[in-house]
């Protein structure tokens, strides 16, 4: 009986111990995102280079494709582009761009200069779109399967470390089971 | 100056302070009904650029953006439930201010209520155990020594 007394306030202070020491790694500006395995959340936007050319999410069905949210405010875009540019030399799969709450000529400017590694841009100007997909913090990229689940969340600038642990794996992985479903 | 005097000035800035802090300067609604369900959403939901701040409070452009789907959503006839859930669809559970009961949190809600049940548990085990030592100290043979 004495132990018991001894050992349950011991154990809940190990605990209380490890949650707190795991919690100090945490980053509260991580917020997961409720979509991963749901549905991507459709959009028919401008294209960035030309307005009367439309980008459609449905276009993109049937094989996996990266949505990356990018303004040229954003100082985390700046520094992820040479990734997305370097991904978009692999050509593993098309990069969307979802150009947020921006300046149009600015932002073509922005690609001129830095080069772009887009297969094509989408402009949220309004900024709805960005709200449809849970947007909060640019950069962000989204990975999205053959079938228009979303798939993985991305936020904080794309790395290569990121994009050949976390996506490669998935667009393999999306790619096996679609080709075994056709 | 008179001890009045300044309580007057303090309790002047307390009543009007609030007027200067707001961020949206005009009314989105000339219904003061409206109106006031437009404030206390905005005050339930997460700026999420700005973590600990409401939409209310914060003028962030997303907390804009987000202020703007509120009012479009009321305008459009939407219940505040109705808004709530679109606001979770996008940016989950965390976007509230007054999170809701699920699964995954029940046992935070429900830990006060166990907490307390087992406090008086332990309570009553120790009360009826003292209780049980001074009976059999009074009736032990060293009955009145102590």
């Amino acid at each position: 009986m004495l132990k018991l007394k001894f050992i349950v306030p011991l154990l809940l202070f190990v605990a209380l111990g490890i949650f707190l020491f795991v919690g100090l790694y945490r980053d509260p500006r991580y917020v997961p995102s409720p979509l991963i395995g749901k549905p991507a959340p459709e959009f028919t936007l401008p294209s960035l280079q030309d307005a009367n050319y439309p980008v459609s999410s449905k276009e993109l069905l049937g094989q996996p494709w990266v949505l990356n949210v990018w303004g040229t405010w954003c100082g985390g875009c700046r520094q992820e582009h040479d990734t997305l540019l370097a991904i978009a030399a692999q050509r593993s799969v098309p990069l969307v761009g979802l150009n947020w709450k921006d300046d149009n000529i600015a932002a073509q400017q922005w690609l001129a200069q830095l080069g772009n590694p887009y297969a094509v841009v989408a402009e949220d100007r309004e900024g709805r779109t960005a709200i449809d997909w849970g947007v909060y913090g640019a950069p962000e990229t989204f990975l999205i399967g053959p079938d228009g689940t979303v798939l993985y969340k991305h936020i904080a600038p794309m790395t290569m470390e990121v994009w050949n642990k976390e996506f490669l794996p998935r667009i393999e992985a999306a790619r096996a089971t679609a080709g075994s479903k056709s | 100056m008179s001890r009045y005097f300044r309580a007057g000035v303090v309790a002047l800035l307390l009543a009007f302070g609030g007027q200067v802090l707001a961020i949206d300067t005009e009314a989105a609604f000339d219904d003061p009904v409206l109106q006031h369900r437009y404030e206390q959403i905005n005050r339930e939901l997460r700026c999420l650029v700005c973590q600990n701040q409401t939409i209310a409070d914060s003028n962030a452009t997303l907390a804009q953006d987000l202020r703007r789907e509120v009012r479009e959503m009321i305008t459009a006839g939407k219940t505040d439930d109705e808004i709530r859930v679109f606001m979770i669809e996008r940016y989950g559970d965390f976007v509230l201010y007054r999170p809701r009961m699920t699964a995954q949190n029940f046992l935070l809600w429900a830990a006060p209520v166990l907490l307390l049940l087992i406090a008086a548990a332990v309570l009553y085990r120790v009360i009826r155990r003292r209780g049980q030592e001074t009976d059999i100290e009074a009736e032990g043979p060293e009955a009145g020594q102590s």
